[in-house]
């Protein structure tokens, strides 16, 4: 009998140590197949690149599709399916000029038939349904898509919008190829779609026909889910993960040791929203307040490392033609006798209570609440933290916009109208419930006005409403804190968020 | 026969109130799926759109029973999530079909090292009474049993992962493709859903191991002239397992209806991992078979255990 206990441990440990062989094995892919393997945080919504719209997915998609026009690292547009392009005096007419020899990755040449169908697709010329509102034939987008000859496509508009061209970095896709764009996705970037498991990721093979010559270096490339941020660490220190863009400032200081740690400005605009139709809220002084009370440097300091940029209004320093610098009108700094006298003035000598909403699921958004809820707390705000699920927040806050205040993200995708035209009145997007008649007329007047100048002109009165008013406490641009393995170079960042892996290469 | 009429009875009933209790919550949480799909980018005629595509304009009575009558049929239903191509939403059962095998496996290495461990630890610990070895034990079986399992998880990638270097963290292998690997790799998940279970089972084992050794027939045992060795495997640890069988059985269940807290550590796609997320995208039909297939997991289970137990004791039956 006892040797059958013997026999019994004899066989666990076989096991074991004959397990624990294959899977130190199995880690060595071939050599001499240049891979990657970048964590991603959410699972993708669509391969569909008409109608994908979390950021998350977009990312990934930059490296299957292209547009006529793409973003390029510098924050303007090239040219990418087309070789050129011009647009008329009065902004109504788009002609472009298509590129030759850029090829799907089912190997047909782009035509023009394939832009016509994804313009039209996009525009919701086809079916009635819009997949971009920008371009939307109702809204002021595309009204008709003619081909004049086959390198040459004309498309008209229905409102001038110096800002439309933005929009035609929407994917060409082989006409008719929509229905089947969600299984089998063809575009004409530097990667093609190899294979997508829900859960788990997505897996890119290189475009050897791709137009830039050179490009990509790389032979495939995977977007793998990461669960949670702190399994991504040891993913990352394991060897399973060879890039990951989103790390919080404590992780970048344990991993700048062993792995290329880069930040830069993301184009993500962080703000301490006020629903300015709560009964308290409604009162300007109130709010003002709250943006006299708040430290922005030390948000800064403790929750991005310094790294972040502070803002006092909703545009992005990175968009300087743009951008004025409000800071001054609150300080970056805490003032607390102001923020009391305020509060003192509006009726609320023994302070006030003021529920923050945060969508629990972003670290950042929830480490920042906790610092901006003890900042509040001197000046006699007395701030509760109400963490949120994603879709919970979207329902009562975003769309309901049932709640007094939170802490959340602007994302924009790079038009700088995007991010002040969701503050006139009746936007849809007018999440805060700001209304102020003098800016939904400027704004007008910004968006129908063709030139540029001018145009920065209106945006920077726009931004200068905003902080007086104090339709909102803006807060800070976050960084983006990416690890790379040393043996990568190339890694470029975009003022969009994308992941281009196009130029991503092995040195050594 | 009645027996097993009357347990086929509960199993359908309480399959139904879960199912008619995971829609109900999902009445009832804010937030939907087309919110969750579309996020902030959303216009009203996407969202018109999608609700129609999706089916969501139907009063929710309505859903359920079609829903229901769709599953009694056969037909698991359509996630609300994921897609498979433009008109065609992913099969619920295509969707967890793929999935359920990780758990699966999961399931059956955890209980394979449960029963190797921690049977042979729990007659060793029942033997060394009183000895170092005992209090040795018994501190190390309080203290796994304490560790929380995401913790152990860490503790595990951290210790074979990184120190060791025996496997590679969130080097995750699809059965697909390399089958080998991917137990390969799912051996240290299993050890992190076993290690608490194994202490857990190993005392348990010991107790009751003690508990039958003080019994009379073991004296009797004795003075006939048994071995030690005899009266523990001939006699004693035999009754003693009998309680243990009905603890595996609870423990398999909960392990094969999924490990959740150890799938998200070690970046396992399996099933518990996408409950987690059906969840937080309102994807109410997989939300739904999910939760019927733990339930039916746990009842199912338990009821052959009860079944074992009556083949092992026959005295269970006559009472």
């Amino acid at each position: 009998m006892k040797k059958r206990f013997h026999v019994y441990f004899m066989v666990a440990l076989l096991i074991m140590t004959a397990l624990g062989g294959c899977a130190g094995g199995t880690g060595e892919s071939s050599e001499d197949k240049s891979s990657v393997v970048v964590g991603i945080q959410q699972d993708i919504d669509s391969l569909d690149p008409h109608k994908a719209t979390a950021a998350g997915t977009k990312e990934i998609l930059f490296n299957i599709f292209e547009g006529l026009v793409k973003p390029d690292p510098n924050g303007n547009l090239m040219n990418a399916v087309a070789s050129d392009y011009s647009i008329s005096e009065d902004g109504l007419v788009y002609t472009f000029t298509l590129r030759e020899g850029v090829k799907f990755h089912n190997g047909d040449e782009v035509t023009a038939e394939d832009v016509k169908y994804s313009l039209e697709r996009v525009a919701g010329i086809l079916d009635g349904t819009a997949l971009m509102s920008t371009l939307s034939a109702d809204k002021g987008g595309i009204t008709s898509v003619d081909i004049l000859d086959p390198q040459t496509v004309q498309v008209s508009v229905g409102s001038a919008n110096m800002e439309l061209i933005y929009s035609f970095t929407a994917a060409i896709i082989p006409a008719g190829s929509g229905e089947d764009a969600e299984a089998h996705p063809v575009g004409t970037g530097p990667f093609s779609f190899v294979s997508y498991k829900p859960q788990e990721g997505v897996v890119l093979a290189k475009n050897a026909d791709y137009w830039q010559s050179g490009l990509p270096y790389l032979d495939e490339v995977t977007f793998k889910i990461v669960n949670s941020p702190d399994t991504a660490l040891l993913d990352l220190q394991g060897g399973s993960i060879d890039i990951y863009p989103y790390l919080t400032d404590s992780q970048a200081a344990e991993l700048s040791g062993s792995f290329q740690v880069m930040a830069a400005p993301s184009n993500v605009v962080q703000a301490l929203f006020l629903n300015n139709a709560d009964e308290t809220l409604s009162d300007v002084r109130v709010r003002q307040a709250i943006c006299y009370a708040l430290d922005k440097d030390s948000v800064n300091e403790f929750v991005f490392g310094g790294n972040g940029a502070i803002i006092s209004s909703a545009m992005l320093p990175t968009l300087q033609d743009f951008y004025v610098d409000v800071n001054d009108v609150y300080g970056t700094g805490a003032n607390i006798e102001k923020a009391k006298e305020l509060l003192e003035d509006a009726g609320y000598a023994d302070g006030i209570d003021l529920e923050i909403k945060v969508p629990s699921n972003y670290e950042v958004h929830m480490q920042t609440a906790e610092v901006v809820a003890q900042q509040l707390e001197a000046a006699g705000i007395n701030a509760v933290i109400v963490p949120v699920e994603w879709a919970t927040w979207l329902d009562e806050v975003y769309n309901g916009r049932n709640y007094q205040a939170t802490i959340s993200g602007i994302t924009c995708d790079q038009t700088p109208g995007y991010l002040l035209n969701r503050f006139q009145t009746e936007s849809s997007k007018n999440f805060i419930n700001y209304a102020n008649a003098e800016y939904d007329e400027t704004y007008l007047k910004a968006a129908a006005s063709l030139d540029l100048a001018e145009k920065a002109e209106y945006y920077k009165e726009l931004q200068n409403m905003l902080v007086e008013d104090a339709g909102t406490a803006f807060l800070s641009v976050p960084p983006i804190t990416v690890a790379v393995k040393p043996e990568l170079s190339g890694y470029t960042f975009y003022p969009v968020y994308v992941q281009d892996m196009s130029v991503v290469r092995y040195t050594k | 026969m009645r027996y097993f009429g009357k347990k086929t009875v509960t199993l359908i009933m309480t399959l139904f109130l879960v199912s008619v209790a995971a829609f109900l919550a999902f009445q009832i949480i804010p937030g939907d799926v087309v919110g969750s799909i579309l996020g902030t980018e959303a216009t009203p005629e996407r969202e018109a759109q999608l609700r129609e595509e999706l089916g969501l304009n139907d009063p929710p009575v309505v859903r359920y029973v079609n829903w229901m009558t769709g599953v009694l049929r056969g037909d698991l239903g359509r996630s609300y999530r994921y897609s498979k191509s433009m008109n065609e939403m992913m099969p619920v059962a295509e969707l967890i079909g793929d999935k359920l095998p990780v758990t699966l496996w999961l399931a059956v290495l955890s209980v394979l090292l449960i029963v190797i461990v921690s049977i042979p630890l729990g007659v060793f610990w029942a033997k060394s009474r009183g000895r170092a070895a005992d209090a040795f034990f018994s501190v190390l079986t309080q203290t796994t049993m304490a560790v929380p399992s995401f913790f152990l998880g860490i503790l595990v990638t951290y210790l074979f992962g990184m120190v060791l270097r025996w496997f590679i963290p969130g080097g995750y292998v699809s059965y697909q493709d390399n089958f080998a690997g991917f137990l390969a790799y799912l051996i240290f998940p299993a050890l992190s859903v076993a290690l608490p279970k194994i202490a857990m089972t190993a005392r348990f084992l010991r107790n009751s191991l003690l508990t039958e050794m003080s019994a009379d027939y073991v004296r009797t045992a004795r003075s006939k002239g048994c071995t030690e060795q005899r009266v523990m495997y001939g006699h004693v640890l035999r009754n003693a397992l009998m309680p243990v069988v009905t603890f595996l059985g609870m423990i398999i269940a909960e392990i094969v209806a999924g490990s959740i807290v150890v799938e998200q550590v070690f970046g396992l796609p399996g099933v518990g991992r996408l409950l987690i997320s059906s969840i937080s995208t309102r994807d109410l039909p997989v939300v739904e078979i999910l939760v019927l297939y733990i339930t039916a997991v746990v009842i199912v289970v338990y009821f052959l255990v009860d079944i074992l137990y009556r083949m092992i004791d026959p005295r269970i039956s006559h009472k």
